[in-house]
């Protein structure tokens, strides 16, 4: 078991190692200078050559990589050009609405996905079952930034239920801070949870047909019994990976949900970043995100290891 | 392949038996309805989409302009249908590179497999995987400017590592089979037998996903393009009408109706096209499934 966690940590390493050399050369090697990018056309020769110095730009490629790494691992983000505070400032702010928007809607996916999974599967080729595969197939099938605007339309518009954007803050207690969140959690929740019924159903339709499964029928279970006793532990174990796997939609997906709801969060510090040609932002608050899906990848892989030793042998 | 078949050969009516799943049906009218449209909007709209008419701005549905008009007066219907043209080019670009490069490299990595160029081809696919796609495709039109050029990029680069994963799972299993084994003794090199007896074996396969990354690409340009960063005006796409729509839901909520079931429809049609593919190309799936 520690030498699969030890495996497991050593390539996780690697793959951060190469994810922040790719972000590296993708914004500051590939384009061009990034000063001269970052203070537009009309700049002067003196202002780009200042900014150089200020960024650190006349040092050499690797030295400037090691010290971005080297920051980044002390807590050290570098400093906004824009705005001139420290990014981990900015990330600090903005983390407490994207973290608990990506929680929320993972929960709701969950709490949609399995219930309406496990009657797909327990009622196979009934009415419900195809219901059901039809509507994930429809849920699939919509852009969340689409449903976020035909909720906005019905529920704050037609309907002052909801706000249609911004967030409220924490200070007024959790439920006002939930229920700023709870439209856009809701449509980052509908594609992901359809994809997780559907994962649901199938794997249990896989595990119904184990041998355990016909053992357990054999000495007398019922259909039921057999499903909620045996059955449905094992078939948990490719919904996990996928719960894993949602994480990294989420943070991503969460990126065009704040902006559709005008939510400052990590996701439209990234589009800050970008219209304002902030290349320090762009490029730390990237690698952040990278850095805690890659990290959230590991721990599923190590949970799963616990979940099921024939695992721990397979890599 | 198939002119080697007998006519009692399940494979060789592929199509018909096709037509009998319901998915599939529904999914390829769909599917023909939107490409014809794409179509068709290189010969004919009904009106064009770049000239502007304020007079007339943000009607409802009528006679004259059938899914009503944004708020410039543009007519929705040309815009859709040009748009059903950018959507399906750039998706189509985006799957052909994943293909074209994702296939040769699953193909090689499984004829080396355990090699150097196995173990290098296989961990810079995780890495990419690693990377949250859409995510990179705005950083890439970021820094990049925004384009259909780069969005195709952008889409397309994360399409290399499904097909290379894909391609290599399946060729693995088929390289301990006899008909390979027979291809060896009769001197055929590792190329050789890659695309002459493992690619036709694994085309149902990689034809399935190709749908399925599809309609992902669609899905990616309609975000990319909401944000500002796919394809530019004056170029009508389904994203960028949805994003022009949102600060006129509440008076002129067709702009963001129509194009939005646009993009439904399509996905929809794709990913119930794939379905049926699946069923027909492997009937154990189909006996377990439904």
């Amino acid at each position: 078991m520690l030498v699969f966690i030890l495996k497991r940590m050593i390539s996780l390493l690697l793959t951060l190692v190469a994810a922040s050399v790719v972000i590296f050369f993708v914004i500051e090697v590939v384009p061009g200078d990034p000063a001269s990018f970052m203070m537009g056309f009309e700049a002067s020769e003196e202002a780009i050559e200042a900014l150089r110095e200020q960024l650190g730009l006349n040092a050499p490629l690797w030295e400037r990589y090691i010290s971005w790494i080297s920051g980044l691992l002390q807590g050290d983000f570098g400093t906004s050009y824009t705005y001139k505070v420290p990014i981990s400032d900015l990330i600090g702010d903005r983390i407490w609405i994207s973290l608990p928007l990506a929680f929320y809607a993972l929960a709701l996916s969950m709490l949609i996905a399995f219930p309406v999974g496990v009657i797909a599967a327990a009622k196979r080729n009934s009415a419900a079952d195809v219901s059901i595969m039809g509507a994930t197939q429809l849920g699939i099938a919509i852009p969340n930034f689409w449903f976020a605007m035909i909720l906005v339309l019905f529920f704050a518009i037609q309907n002052h239920w909801f706000s249609a954007g911004g967030f409220p803050g924490w200070d007024d207690g959790f439920w006002v801070g939930m229920k700023g969140l709870t439209l856009p959690a809701i449509s980052l929740a509908l594609p992901q949870a359809s994809i997780l019924a559907r994962v649901m159903r199938s794997s249990l339709l896989d595990t119904l047909d184990e041998d355990y499964v016909r053992t357990a029928r054999a000495k007398g279970l019922s259909r039921r019994q057999a499903l909620w006793r045996h059955a449905l532990r094992n078939a948990m174990i490719p919904v996990l990976t996928i719960i894993g796997l949602q994480f990294s939609f989420l943070m991503a997906g969460s990126v065009i949900i704040e902006k559709v709801f005008f939510l400052p969060g990590i996701g439209s510090l990234v589009f800050l970043g970008i219209t304002q040609r902030d290349l320090i932002v762009v490029k730390s608050v990237v690698m952040l995100l990278v850095f805690a899906v890659i990290l959230v990848t590991f721990l599923v892989d190590i949970a799963y290891a616990f979940v099921d030793p024939r695992l721990r042998k397979g890599r | 392949m198939s002119n080697l078949a007998t006519n009692d050969d399940p494979r060789d009516n592929l199509f018909l038996v096709a037509m009998k799943s319901p998915s599939f049906v529904i999914g390829l009218i769909l599917t023909l309805m939107f490409s014809t449209g794409a179509v068709v909007s290189f010969f004919w709209t009904p009106f064009d989409v770049t000239v502007l008419d304020i007079a007339n701005k943000l009607k409802g549905p009528s006679d004259i302009h059938w899914f009503g008009t944004d708020h410039f007066g543009r007519d929705m219907f040309s815009m859709i249908l040009v748009g059903a043209r950018t959507s399906i080019a750039v998706a189509f670009i985006a799957v052909g590179i994943g293909m074209v490069i994702g296939v040769p490299l699953g193909l090689a990595a499984a004829a080396k497999t355990g090699s150097m160029i196995d173990e290098l081809i296989m961990r810079t696919n995780d890495l990419v995987l690693a990377f949250p796609a859409l995510l990179i495709a705005i950083l890439i039109t970021a820094v990049y400017g925004a384009s259909a050029t780069n969005a195709i990029i952008a889409i397309g680069i994360f399409n290399i590592p499904v097909f290379a994963r894909l391609t290599r799972g399946a060729a693995l299993s088929l390289w301990t089979r006899e008909f390979v084994l027979a291809a060896r003794v009769a001197g055929k090199g590792a190329t050789r037998i890659s695309v002459e007896h493992i690619l036709p074996n694994i085309l149902n396969l990689l034809i399935v996903q190709s749908t399925i990354q599809f309609s992902l690409g669609i899905l990616a340009e309609a975000g990319l393009s909401y944000v500002g960063l796919g394809v530019q005006p004056p170029l009508p796409s389904w994203g960028r009408m949805l994003a022009d729509a949102q600060t006129m839901i509440s008076f002129a909520p067709h702009m963001a109706l129509l194009p939005g079931m646009a993009i439904i429809l399509t996905v929809l049609g794709l990913n119930l096209m794939g379905d049926g593919l699946r069923d027909v190309f492997d009937p154990k799936l189909r006996r377990n499934r439904t």
